[in-house]
């Protein structure tokens, strides 16, 4: 296939007369990672929520060569498109291995039987995870949630894996763990859209960068220039803050 | 004279020439109009404004109907005390049912109304004191200033000056500081909780006073007809009661009036064409309104009266007359910490969001609170408004433990806060969402209101929230609809909508968020100068440069805990905060 | 009162009970799942019923036409969206799954009525023929209104037990109908008689709880109707779509709705609008259970069935006053024990 595996272009969401995503346009290429970095409220769930079909958008999204910007969520999911949400939207009352099984749904329905041999590897790299199994996903930590969160979503056996900011509210050795499953996630043919508060550690680990501003993508590049850019180095690394 | 006003009196002009002109077949329809447009007002501001429902109306107009029948056949009692026996029995139900319903959040009270509904239909119908399913006859014609209101077309002018009184008495309440609560409760419940309004006692309020208006409207019937039975006050009424309020539009007080119209001349169209159309007997009416609600509700959710009302001339907007300021809270607080924190913990399952966090403000000073995307700054937040109840610990506001509180009762104490998501509601103006701000600081009830005694205070509530506005900058604003605003003055707005509020500290969760760099240069100005006038804040930031620009101290949380305190340089020298906050990783 | 006419109080109390119980876990599972209070279950009860007492008759009855009309409906509804979206290669299935499947079985309905087939045989056709209608439902009035409040839903759901009031009265007619019971057996235990008849609902009940317990605890798409009910976000993210789950729902609800018309048929005559009031005692069960708890509304429908047996005894003109009255104190005791901060929904 050639072309990139994720292109979306000038792409828009708007709440009601509010428009929170204006006219962004990116493209990930199939094998790499591309982050999305930007402020509080700068639009970055917005874009993932409209890449991923639960909210309404206007403008292209093409996926594996496809437009997919009529398809619905479950559809996309099935076509191998993950999102795991900033909220993770766990099934609290459930088991975490119920939680687990039913991130394979979409391949058991379409009548993969081998879908659940996925929750092999998914306790082999979450070891928490199987330990937990039988517990109610409520009671889980914060840092083990997100696992479950993106065990859940591999179970799907994603082609492109959207993280919509993994490292929220976690002990830097947790985020460490998260960020370096994410780059060996990369090494398994799994190609990942970013979105992170953390600029540094995403810029750290990926390959291409776009910076998003109060709905408008400002700048982009490949992740090594954009961290070197004094401007991003000011707003996002903190560095300004710095006498 | 507005054009408006010239179509109301046309309109008025016309239905007092209806008992004149009209046969007898019309007056009648006319007359049940108006009953049935009385109760499907009272769903109007139950369901349409308040978004909470109740399938049992027509139980409540079988009580004002058979309190009346059964007192003055039986004991001969005036109608005219009958009726205020009626409201007051109403009441009490209405109270009761409220109270046990309405203080949860969910839909017991729909639920609650329909086996209500039921319960009462079989009542009516099995004591034989009421006459049982055969009914009560024999009650009396109402008579006023001598004369007895026997004829119809008399009577019709009783019913209208009713529904129309029921009408303004409610427009009255929409435009008022309890109303204004009314109209947030559907999407805001929230925000006006933090705004000083029980919102729990509030719908009990609203739905007291649709039972009220259905009670008149059964009196009236009783009189009317001078024959009760129960069939009338069923469910079935009971729901079409609110079919009309939705057909109508429940968004409107118009809509009711309507909503009644249209389904009591269908009603009387379709039982003729029906049984004609489909060769046989029975409710067949039902279907069809049946099948119109879901098309409505599927296709027009808001009824037909938005698409007459284009057709209607608008009022003009009103300048905003100055005012005499409102009476603002003493500045002075004694020695202590405005604000305490102690040993606060909030624990969600298995996840420990703020654990052992401990900090004082003191009155003047702009504090930040800082610490990375889920270190517990927003749970924090709502410890300290009394939106989530604190697992252990305590918080203390002017030396008053504050902690578990409810939210209304927070700020009461002098909290004044804005949401991260922004909270306003979207159609109605700048200005209205301003003075909800304001709400503790009026005292018109819905009495007051409904009857337009407030209008001394309400110009006060206005011109307190207008200086709010311009306080902030948005007076070009003032009157567009809230909902239209870009995202970053929607923010101000709420800052507005706090400072109405007049309070002793002022809670703002992410300001700068979504703000270009000037709105950010601007409101760091606002936070300055009203810190220089004696007021205290808190907020919750993300954009550095903002914070260390504007604040007098900043406490750093991580994982829940506080990690450091401190003046803004010292903090940026920092190493744990360094670490912590710009996320050293691999 | 004496012992025995207590003690026969009590079996028609659990017997009514039981087959409240089975409508008190259809609310609360289509509540779960889609946010709907469902009203017209009880026009599924009696369709139930009706269906039965006709094919008795060697008539196919009503619901064949209703069958055939909502199929006819949700198939254009199909075909309208199909070509809107322009995905014209989705309409064949489409058109299969909502259409063929429903007319399928108004066929056979039509075909076997005339056959007298045996009693178990019947039940099973009303059972297919009713639980075909719950996705329809669904799909005609509920799928487009999916992210509407539970207040509209509620609205929604009340108009529809109007307009299928009016259509049962439509296709079944205004008579009453009663089966015959499954047996006229019975025995005596303590000097009690016990019907077998009794025994029999109380046993289907039971049986169909622990297949609903199986289905939920063991199956992909139980678990999958379990984890949206939990968290619909989450579960669109799995690819579990809301309008599956919606349809799936309504079909099992349809069908425990259907069970509870086989089941009530021999004890009362069923009218066209007699569902309305055996749901909302389904309903006083499901609200002891704050339409959350399937265990707890299943004892609160029975505590219905009990509360009603002995209040048509005592007081049999209030017995529905009584029933009803008992969820205020339902709700007082909810209200008084509710704190500040409940979710909504």
């Amino acid at each position: 296939m050639s072309g990139p595996l994720l292109v979306v272009s000038n792409l828009c969401v708007s709440y009601g007369k509010v428009e929170a995503v204006h006219d962004v346009s990116l493209a990930v290429e199939e094998g790499s990672i591309v982050t999305v970095i930007g402020p509080n409220g700068a639009g970055k769930s917005t874009l993932l929520g409209a890449i991923m079909g639960t909210l309404p958008a206007r403008g292209g999204v093409r996926y594996g060569g496809r437009d997919i910007s009529r398809m619905t969520v479950e559809q996309r999911v099935a076509a191998g498109l993950v999102l795991v949400p900033e909220r993770r939207e766990l099934f609290g009352s459930m088991k975490v291995a119920e939680n687990i099984e039913l991130g394979a749904f979409a391949r058991l329905r379409q009548g993969d039987r081998a879908a659940l041999r996925v929750r092999d590897e998914v306790y082999a790299r979450f070891p928490r995870l199987a330990e937990r199994a039988e517990q109610e996903a409520g009671t889980l930590s914060g840092g083990e949630r997100q696992m479950l969160a993106l065990g859940r979503a591999l179970m799907a056996r994603p082609r492109l894996l959207m993280l919509d900011e993994p490292s929220l509210g976690l002990a830097p050795l947790i985020v460490r763990e998260i960020f370096s499953i994410v780059v060996a996630l990369k090494a398994t043919g799994v190609s990942i859209l970013l979105v992170e508060q953390n600029a540094r550690a995403a810029l750290e680990v990926s390959d291409y960068g776009y910076v998003l501003e109060t709905g408008d993508c400002v700048l982009h590049g490949p992740s090594r220039d954009l961290a070197a850019n004094p401007r991003v180095a000011a707003t996002y690394l903190g560095q300004a803050a710095t006498p | 004279m507005g054009l408006q006003r010239i179509a109301l009196a046309i309109l008025l002009l016309l239905l007092a020439a209806v008992p004149v002109v009209a046969p007898a077949f019309w007056v009648t329809l006319a007359n049940y109009i108006g009953l049935y447009s009385m109760v499907a007002l009272g769903l109007v501001l139950l369901t349409g404004v308040a978004g909470q429902t109740s399938f049992g109306q027509a139980a409540f107009v079988g009580i004002g109907a058979y309190t009346s029948a059964y007192l003055t056949t039986r004991y001969a009692l005036s109608p005219w005390i009958t009726l205020v026996i009626g409201v007051a029995f109403t009441c009490a139900v209405a109270l009761f049912l409220g109270f046990i319903t309405l203080r949860m959040r969910g839909h017991y009270l729909p639920l609650a109304t329909i086996a209500w509904g039921i319960s009462l239909y079989y009542v009516f119908g099995n004591l034989e004191a009421l006459g049982g399913h055969t009914g009560m006859s024999g009650i009396p014609a109402l008579s006023l200033g001598g004369i007895e209101l026997k004829d119809e077309r008399r009577y019709f002018y009783l019913i209208w000056l009713l529904t129309l009184a029921a009408l303004w008495t409610t427009r009255n309440l929409l435009d008022s500081r309890p109303g204004r609560a009314v109209r947030a409760l559907k999407g805001g419940l929230d925000m006006v909780e933090a705004f000083g309004v029980d919102a729990a006692r509030l719908k009990i309020v609203v739905f007291v006073y649709a039972a009220v208006l259905a009670c008149i409207s059964g009196w009236l019937y009783a009189h009317l007809q001078r024959f009760v039975n129960p069939t009338p006050f069923g469910i079935n009424q009971g729901i079409e009661y609110l079919f009309m309020a939705v057909v109508g539009g429940a968004g409107s007080v118009w809509g009711a009036v309507v909503g009644a119209t249209l389904i009591t001349l269908m009603k009387e169209w379709l039982q003729d064409l029906l049984p004609v159309l489909l060769g046989r007997q029975g409710n067949f009416e039902l279907v069809v309104f049946g099948l119109l609600m879901v098309l409505i509700l599927q296709f027009a959710r808001d009824g037909v009266w938005p698409w007459i009302a284009r057709f209607v001339p608008r009022a003009a907007v009103k300048p905003v007359p100055d005012a005499e300021p409102l009476p603002a809270r003493p500045r002075a607080v004694g020695n202590g910490p405005l604000l305490e924190v102690k040993q606060a913990r909030k624990q969600f399952g298995g996840l420990v969001a703020v654990d052992n966090l401990s900090f004082d403000i003191h009155a003047g000073e702009i504090v930040g609170l800082i610490g990375p995307n889920g270190a517990g700054k927003s749970t924090t937040f709502a410890l300290i408004s009394g939106a989530l109840p604190l697992t252990s610990g305590e918080v203390r506001l002017r030396g008053e433990s504050i902690g578990s509180r409810p939210p209304y009762e927070i700020a009461r104490r002098g909290l004044g806060r804005t949401f991260q998501h922004v909270k306003l509601i979207g159609a109605m103006s700048v200005l209205d969402n301003v003075a909800i701000g304001a709400y503790l600081r009026g005292s018109s009830g819905v009495v007051r209101a409904a009857l337009k005694l407030d209008r001394a205070e309400e110009a006060r509530v206005r011109a307190e929230a207008a200086r709010a506005v311009a306080r902030v900058g948005l007076s070009g604003h003032m009157h567009d609809a809230a909902g239209s605003l870009a995202l970053g003055q929607q923010r101000i707005v709420e800052i507005a909508r706090a400072l109405a509020s007049d309070p002793a500290l002022l809670l703002l969760d992410e300001p700068a968020a979504g703000l270009r760099y000037l709105e950010k240069q601007e409101l760091a100005r606002l936070l300055r100068a009203l810190r220089d006038e004696g007021m205290t804040i808190l907020l919750v930031e993300h954009d550095m440069d903002f914070v260390m620009g504007l604040t007098d101290r900043l406490v750093v949380m991580d994982f829940g805990e506080k990690l450091a305190e401190g003046k803004p340089a010292d903090i940026q020298r920092n190493p744990a905060v360094r670490e912590a906050y710009l996320g050293g990783v691999a | 009162m004496d012992l025995t006419i207590a003690a026969l109080l009590a079996q028609d109390g659990i017997t009514n009970g039981a087959i409240y119980a089975l409508l008190a876990l259809a609310l609360v599972l289509v509540f779960t799942v889609t946010r709907v209070i469902f009203v017209p279950s009880g026009e599924f009860v009696a369709w139930g019923t009706l269906t039965l007492a006709g094919l008795q008759l060697g008539k196919a009855s009503g619901i064949v036409g209703l069958l055939v009309g909502m199929a006819v409906l949700a198939g254009l509804m199909e075909t309208w969206r199909c070509v809107r979206a322009g995905e014209l290669a989705r309409l064949p299935r489409a058109l299969a799954l909502w259409c063929a499947v429903p007319l399928a079985v108004a066929a056979v309905l039509w075909f076997a009525a005339p056959m007298g087939f045996p009693l178990l045989v019947q039940v099973l056709l009303t059972l297919a023929a009713v639980t075909a209608l719950g996705p329809l439902l669904y799909r005609v009035a509920y799928q487009p209104l999916a992210e509407a409040s539970v207040l509209v839903l509620l609205i929604v759901s009340v108009a529809l037990h109007f307009t299928m009031l009016g259509f049962g009265l439509w296709f079944f007619g205004a008579e009453g109908s009663r089966t015959p019971a499954f047996t006229s057996a019975s025995f005596t235990v303590a000097g009690i008689n016990v019907s077998v008849q009794s025994l029999l609902v109380v046993g289907t009940s039971l049986a169909l709880i622990g297949a609903l317990a199986l289905f939920f605890g063991r199956t992909l798409y139980g678990k999958a109707l379990r984890a949206t009910a939990v968290n619909r976000a989450g579960a669109r993210l799995c690819g579990i779509s809301p309008e599956f789950a919606g349809a799936l729902t309504f079909a099992l609800a349809a069908l425990l709705c259907g069970f509870c018309g086989v089941l009530i048929g021999p004890i009362t005559t069923v009218y066209y609008d007699s569902g309305f009031l055996i749901s909302l005692k389904g309903f006083v069960g499901a609200i002891i259970g704050g339409l959350a708890s399937y265990p707890i509304a299943a004892a609160g429908s029975l505590l219905v069935g009990l509360i009603e047996s002995f209040s048509s005894f005592w007081a049999s003109a209030f017995k529905e006053v009584i029933v009803f009255t008992l969820i205020i104190p339902v709700l007082l005791w909810r209200s008084l024990r509710t704190h500040h901060h409940e979710d909504e929904e």
